[in-house]
């Protein structure tokens, strides 16, 4: 079973600083809380860059070909009407249509590739470890094994060496 | 030891002599030895118009960054403001090549003897003495306030006042009110008036979207140049990444200013207007596609990265495909009226004579960037700019 063990600051700076502190000890921090984004967090935990973006152009580009085919199978195949003496296959006439399919599919994409890696949305459960995160508290989060209780009291003591407050372990 | 006084070498001011020398050589063949005096005409007002316009442009990005108070701007400032030194030059030139006959040779409203009933009913605006006094005000504006936009971003520096900070701040506010009316009605009285039929109430705004793309793009290959030489190592790679971004975007707004105005023409299919278009279709087909993947597609694919907008192997080789590009796009507005399908093309006269205008355009600014400090030490927003940092 797993337990968490949580401390916060009550400063970004502090938290950059003991971050990096606790981080050279060896501790694995398995996530940061935070009421705002923070500069130079991402960089200190050693986060790889979103791939949001290559999901958004994959779905932009599904979105502008499905649009754009689909146009032209209505047009010429399945229901033809001449508007004004337009060709049928009249490319100017698809952009918007094939534009706003690209922007609504990378849209969606994105929202559902957001929620799925994250872990959110509806029927998700995920653990509240302090309520002050949305307020004034940056809180860091540790992941530890219950029975290895001998690492519980030496990640306690680094946390505590790092200035962090309030560190409490929860199941 | 940082180098901020910019020395031309001998070298770079042969080159440039070199290429504005290929220029007049061009320049002499067309006139003397080859395709007619409407294609030296016309070719002689793309390149004034287009070199006058990066000048202008140049200018808009110093000011507009002035106004909005952005500090990353303050790093690359200086290239706008060098660019900016060409309005005069380029002013002087388009206002003689009007007068030693340009006017005639490639605006049909001109010649009063034979105008038919639609260019009669215009000639309140379009005139000749009305045109001359619209472009001298125009030209003999833009010059003042870009001497005085200097002199007083120079104080800035010198001096580090908040007086001169805000009063360049004022100074931009009504170049930038001014620029907005007078872009649009020299893009009507140079570009539009060629062919004085047809009208198109977007055209200030293309126009300007499309000098917009090419500024930026110049700003860039020149901030390049300066850096293959050793200089501007204040510039960072946030820097870079904010005028990437800016290229990406101005691409996409030229396209889409591009399709609005195509799209309306096409779709309500009006003779008195699609006979611009078909006028480009029927003899200019290649180049008319052409202009479009290299301008929208080939900047939209290549610059959709972070990292394509963060390094120069990237953005270099766009900056020069979007030169061409809006270059291109300004020979499709020209050319058609003011040559004809079957006389016009891209020889020698074209690559010679643009080649002259981009070394004495390049000539002008370097010899500016000389003039002052690259970097603005004492600008309020200095520091700030050398510690931005941009995330997407």
């Amino acid at each position: 079973m797993n337990k968490y063990l949580t401390a916060y600051y009550l400063d970004e700076e502090d938290l950059l600083k003991g971050l990096k502190k606790i981080m050279s000890k060896g501790v694995e921090v398995s996530d940061v809380l935070t009421p705002f984004p923070v500069h130079g967090l991402d960089k200190v935990l050693g986060l790889r860059r979103s791939r949001l973006s290559v999901v958004a152009f994959a779905g932009g580009a599904i979105g502008a070909t499905l649009g754009f085919l689909f146009q032209a199978w209505v047009f010429t195949r399945a229901y033809p009407i001449n508007f004004g003496g337009k060709p049928y296959f009249a490319v100017p006439s698809f952009m918007p249509v094939t534009f706003e399919l690209a922007v609504l599919f990378a849209a969606f994409s994105m929202v559902f590739a957001f929620l799925i890696s994250n872990n959110l949305g509806p029927g998700s459960k995920n653990i509240i470890h302090d309520e002050q995160i949305t307020d004034d508290r940056f809180l860091l989060v540790v992941k530890m094994d219950e029975e290895n209780e001998e690492r519980i009291k030496v990640v306690e003591n680094i946390l505590s060496d790092a200035g962090a407050q309030g560190i409490t372990l929860k199941a | 030891m940082e180098k901020l006084t910019f020395k031309l070498t001998k070298k770079t001011i042969t080159v440039f002599v070199v290429m504005i020398a290929i220029g007049l050589i061009a320049l002499l063949y067309g006139v003397f030895g080859g395709p007619g005096p409407e294609r030296v005409a016309a070719n002689l007002l793309l390149n004034n118009y287009y070199f006058l316009s990066l000048g202008l442009i140049g200018l808009f990005f110093v000011t507009v960054h002035a106004i909005s108070e952005s500090a990353w701007h303050t790093s690359v400032g200086r290239i706008g403001e060098a660019m900016a030194a060409f309005i005069p030059v380029g002013g002087a030139l388009i206002l003689l090549f009007f007068v030693l006959g340009g006017l005639h040779a490639v605006f049909e409203w001109t010649h009063e003897d034979h105008l038919d009933a639609i260019l009669l009913k215009k000639t309140p605006y379009l005139n000749e003495p009305f045109f001359y006094i619209r472009s001298v005000l125009f030209i003999g504006v833009w010059a003042v306030m870009a001497h005085y936009i200097r002199k007083v971003s120079l104080q800035v520096d010198h001096n580090g006042d908040i007086k001169y900070f805000n009063r360049l701040r004022t100074l931009s506010a009504v170049f930038i009110v001014f620029y907005a009316l007078s872009s649009v009605v020299t893009s009507w009285d140079w570009l539009m008036s060629i062919d004085a039929h047809w009208f198109s109430t977007l055209y200030g705004w293309y126009v300007f979207s499309s000098m917009l793309a090419s500024g930026v793009a110049m700003i860039i290959i020149v901030l390049y140049i300066l850096k293959r030489m050793g200089y501007m190592e204040h510039v960072n790679v946030e820097h870079l990444h904010d005028l990437g971004k800016y290229l990406f975007g101005f691409s996409i707004f030229w396209a889409y200013l591009w399709y609005s105005q195509y799209m309306l023409i096409w779709y309500a299919n009006i003779p008195e207007e699609t006979v611009y278009f078909y006028e480009r279709h029927k003899n200019f087909e290649g180049i008319f596609y052409v202009n479009l993947i290299l301008g929208f597609l080939i900047p939209f694919f290549a610059l959709m990265t972070r990292k394509s907008k963060r390094t120069f192997s990237v953005l270099i080789p766009v900056s020069v495909i979007v030169i061409i590009a809006h270059w291109v796009d300004l020979y499709l507005l020209i050319m058609p009226g003011a040559v004809g399908g079957e006389k016009s093309g891209i020889g020698l006269l074209e690559v010679g004579l643009t080649i002259g205008f981009i070394g004495l355009f390049l000539l002008v600014t370097f010899w500016t960037l000389t003039k002052a400090p690259l970097a603005s030490k004492k600008h309020p927003l200095y520091k700030e700019s050398l510690d931005y940092h941009t995330n997407y």
